[in-house]
């Protein structure tokens, strides 16, 4: 069984600047409000996917990333409460055992761009087990900032999938990604290496 | 030559490389499920709820596969908000298949009224669907309607009337 009681309160912007160090060609999807802004502010890469709205779909559209792309690496970011909505997600990427898939969960207990109001993490709900339990064995607690870097160093084409839980502090993303879905799409599309949205780029 | 309207759909999809069939079941979709279960060419993924089932084909088209969208009409009900916040503004060409209950025999009074619900949705949010009611036209309409949704970057809605299906099965025969 998971125990996230004692883990370290490890900070979401500092732990994706340290996944982005780490990144050459992978995917990044990242789910609605904070998990995109500190994406962002991580610095732009053409592989990352920021979303608007669709709370709880980053893992799914990831998982399409991923089944299209076997070779290449496919991250989602995804807080607590987005992942609480969409928990059946965890199922179907169990079944299909996308080895180039990793979840990162960012798990402050609270719904923190709506108000902070508290997450079922914050009471009873282990995210870790959660993920264990709709059979993604490969899941687990980061335990502090060395640990994380040592579970991402392991690189993220194969063995997958994978699920990272952090707990969080509440610190807000500090910078927002442009609103501009086209545009978004358009170069994740070419960071991903697809012909006919580069093609006006030469 | 295919036969059976479900032959000729999964035809149609095949001539335009849309390989990921991603899908939360259903009656009348069943002759369809068993198709691509049976067909190496298709990669069939049961999701657990049809916004999840949105946001992998919308994923699996970013990185270079096309696919569908397979639900019934309580299904599509739960995609107003994946449809209006990341299938149309990211102009995103998913292919959506939903098999129409709620009219022609329906049994379940709930399915009638979420059933009266898709299409003003859709015409709401000007997404394009077409209601499939004659297998001598399916293939041309499905085909063509696939094409413009790629050449347009927007998604299309086939409606499965009972009139091409025979409707479920489980109502008054």
């Amino acid at each position: 069984m998971a125990m996230s009681g004692n883990l370290k309160v490890l900070n979401r912007a500092d732990l994706t600047k340290r996944l982005v160090g780490k990144l050459g060609q992978e995917a990044v999807v990242a789910g609605i409000g904070n998990a995109n802004f500190d994406l962002y502010r991580a610095g732009h890469r053409a592989q990352n996917f920021y979303m608007l709205g669709s709370m709880g779909l980053a893992c799914p559209i990831a998982l399409g990333v991923a089944l299209a792309q076997p070779e290449r690496g496919v991250i989602a970011l995804e807080g607590d409460g987005s992942l609480l909505m969409s928990l059946g997600c965890l199922a179907t990427i169990a079944t299909m055992k996308p080895r180039n898939l990793t979840l990162i969960v960012w798990d402050n207990g609270i719904y923190q761009i709506t108000g902070r109001q508290p997450t079922a993490t914050s009471y009873l709900t282990d995210i870790v087990a959660v993920a264990r339990g709709a059979g993604i064995p490969n899941s687990e607690w980061v335990r502090d900032e060395a640990h994380f870097e040592g579970l991402i160093a392991r690189g993220f084409a194969q063995g997958g999938p994978t699920l990272l839980a952090a707990k969080i502090d509440d610190k807000p993303g500090e910078i927002q990604p442009p609103r501009d879905p086209a545009l978004v799409r358009n170069r994740f599309m070419k960071g991903l290496g697809n012909e006919k949205a580069a093609v006006l780029d030469g | 030559m295919p036969v059976t309207w479900s032959e000729t759909f999964l035809a149609a999809l095949k001539d335009n490389d849309v390989r990921l069939i991603s899908y939360v079941p259903d009656n009348v979709l069943t002759p369809l499920i068993k198709g691509v279960t049976a067909d190496n060419y298709f990669m069939p993924v049961n999701a657990t709820r049809e916004d999840e089932a949105l946001g992998m084909v919308a994923g699996a088209f970013m990185g270079g596969m096309r696919g569908i969208v397979m639900m019934q009409t309580s299904g599509f009900a739960l995609i107003a908000n994946a449809l209006a916040s990341l299938i149309v503004p990211y102009q995103i060409p998913a292919i959506m298949v939903v098999s129409e209950r709620g009219t022609i025999g329906e049994f379940n009074i709930g399915q009638v009224l979420v059933a009266r619900t898709m299409r003003p949705v859709l015409d709401s949010i000007a997404v394009a669907h077409h209601t499939l009611t004659d297998p001598d036209t399916l293939h041309f309409v499905v085909d063509r309607s696939i094409k413009q949704a790629m050449l347009t970057q927007s998604p299309v809605v086939f409606i499965l009337s009972p009139l091409l299906t025979g409707g479920n099965p489980a109502g008054p025969q």
